[in-house]
């Protein structure tokens, strides 16, 4: 997370050797990028730009997702039931034999990532994955992301999308002008405000409440409902007690 | 049937049908927008808030071909007697996109391109573009590509454009996707202050409730293609908690936790719509 400009999506290319640093080295896998092709490189880690439209360009959303497959030599049938699994996977079946350029915004961003998870790389970077997606679509994303992290693939996310972050809580790498400025824990780090300022953040929702709230001896680093609802559901149940035995 | 005196928008039985699709995208909408509403148009993905957009400055039906039914009036004219190019001058749209709007070698020549093309004096499009540029923040971008331009930057630059126009109506669908949170709230509060300022109406188009809800006076909510509720946001988000959360829409965290709280009769008062007002009411609950 960081502010526009900060060299997010800069340093997202540089993970599969899109560019190749001009200084210091990148590694993926003990691999040094300078020594290896982009080809080599996306097969293990795999990028979905900001953008769908950079990503695009087949004729129907089968052939876009089968494309990758196709190009790294895998086995027809393998290719078939890997492209039906993952339309399946991001409810996007019923769209097989349409033009990705007849979706809507939302929906050509689904396209892009599953053509990206249909080689099942063992590194995914998603570039503000969010962006255009209804509450719903978040969910099914989350849900996705976190069920991808459970198999053991490292998932890192390019996002300004602070709620969606906190209902994550992943470790967050912020950047400011070029430069690592924190890392930490989401609620640790969007609940303290010298790091929100310097990476132009705002906090989320319930970070702001309770720091507003904080004479009442909550935590500071809530940055979910549900953590907020325990906790405020618990001293409201004692204040209740506490005026029904006084009166 | 021409509109009264302050509406800016009236439409009457609009539909919308895509050529090819075999559903309808509008259906029986009816809506008054007035000047200097600032409005908050949501509901999920494929509800129809884009195509009811893209009828308000004639993209639809000029653009995208299908069938229309319905009125719908434009500062009290029938946009069936109005080409693109008139109804673009009273309605200024920010595409989802950036990129589908800027084309110029330099931020200060696109800015530039719309008024250039009404014909008005090399003053008058100095004037506007020093104005258009200041306002949207991108001052510091003039001699730049837009291509070179950060996606935060570019939604900028677009707003610009459409400022430039000097429109009565301002269609702005998801104008801060790309921003960084805090360059969403400085966009969205410009915005606002230009409404102010210049009696422009506002219509903007997001999922995301919290960002917009501080500013926006009016909620509308579509699904299937309908508005199915329409009103201040406060009495809105408080009477139709269930069924916006069943539609999948993003409300806000505060609103969200204080609809859990009230379930377990924890609380009472009406549903806060911003943290400040949420902050107050428990802090009053906690103190006893």
């Amino acid at each position: 997370m960081g502010e526009n400009g900060a060299g997010k999506t800069t340093l997202a290319k540089q993970l599969n050797g899109l560019l190749k640093p001009t200084l210091g080295r990148v590694t993926v896998d003990g691999d040094d990028t300078t020594k290896k092709s982009v080809a080599q490189l996306s097969r293990k880690v795999g990028i979905v730009f900001q953008n769908p439209d950079h990503l695009l360009f087949s004729e129907t959303v089968r052939e876009e997702v089968g494309f990758a497959l196709k190009n790294f030599g895998f086995e027809p049938g393998v290719v078939v039931k890997q492209v039906e699994r993952t339309l399946e996977a991001l409810d996007l079946a019923h769209y097989s034999d349409t033009s990705p350029f007849l979706l809507s915004g939302g929906e050509r961003k689904r396209v892009a990532l599953a053509a990206v998870l249909a080689w099942e790389p063992d590194y995914l970077i998603l570039d503000e994955p969010t962006i255009g997606q209804d509450y719903q679509q978040k969910e099914r994303l989350r849900n996705f992301i976190l069920q991808l992290n459970s198999q053991g693939k490292a998932v890192v996310m390019v996002t300004h999308d602070v709620e969606f972050v906190a209902e994550c809580n992943p470790k967050v790498v912020l950047m400011s002008k070029g430069q690592i400025v924190a890392q930490g824990q989401a609620d640790e780090v969007l609940s303290d405000d010298g790091l929100i300022e310097k990476a132009s953040l705002v906090k989320p929702q319930m970070a702001k409440l309770f720091s507003q709230l904080s004479g009442f001896g909550f935590p500071r680093d809530v940055v979910d409902v549900h953590r907020a609802k325990m906790l405020l559901g618990e001293k409201l149940s004692e204040v209740r007690v506490r005026v029904a035995q006084s009166s | 049937m021409a509109g009264t005196q302050g509406e800016v928008i009236a439409a009457h039985g609009l539909g919308f049908q895509y050529a090819g699709s075999t559903s309808k995208a509008l259906e029986d909408v009816n809506i008054v927008i007035r000047q200097g509403e600032f409005l908050l148009l949501t509901g999920p993905s494929g509800c129809g808030k884009t195509t009811l957009c893209r009828c308000l400055n004639g993209l639809i039906p000029n653009f995208h071909p299908g069938e229309m039914s319905g009125d719908l009036f434009i500062d009290r004219v029938s946009v069936a007697a109005e080409t693109t190019s008139e109804l673009s001058r009273k309605v200024g749209y920010v595409f989802q996109n950036p990129e589908n709007q800027l084309f110029a070698l330099t931020v200060e020549k696109d800015v530039a391109f719309g008024p250039e093309n009404l014909g008005l004096t090399r003053e008058e499009i100095r004037d506007r573009v020093d104005w258009a540029m200041d306002a949207a923040g991108t001052v510091a971008l003039r001699d730049l590509a837009p291509y070179e331009l950060s996606g935060g930057q570019q939604q900028r630059v677009a707003l610009a454009g459409v400022l430039a126009m000097k429109p009565s109506v301002i269609v702005l669908d998801e104008p801060t996707s790309f921003l960084d949170p805090r360059t969403a709230e400085e966009v969205m509060a410009a915005v606002d202050t230009l409404r102010r300022e210049n009696r422009i109406t506002v219509i903007v188009v997001e999922h995301r409730l919290d960002l917009v809800g501080r500013y926006a006076e009016r909620i509308v909510v579509m699904d299937h293609g309908r508005i199915v509720a329409d009103g201040k946001v406060e009495d809105v988000l408080d009477s139709e908690f269930d069924r916006l959360s069943g539609l999948g829409i993003g409300l806000p965290k505060v609103s969200v936790l204080w609809s859990l709280l009230k379930r377990d009769g924890l609380v009472s008062e009406r549903l806060p719509t911003h943290v400040e007002s949420a902050a107050k009411m428990l802090s009053e609950r906690l103190r006893n």
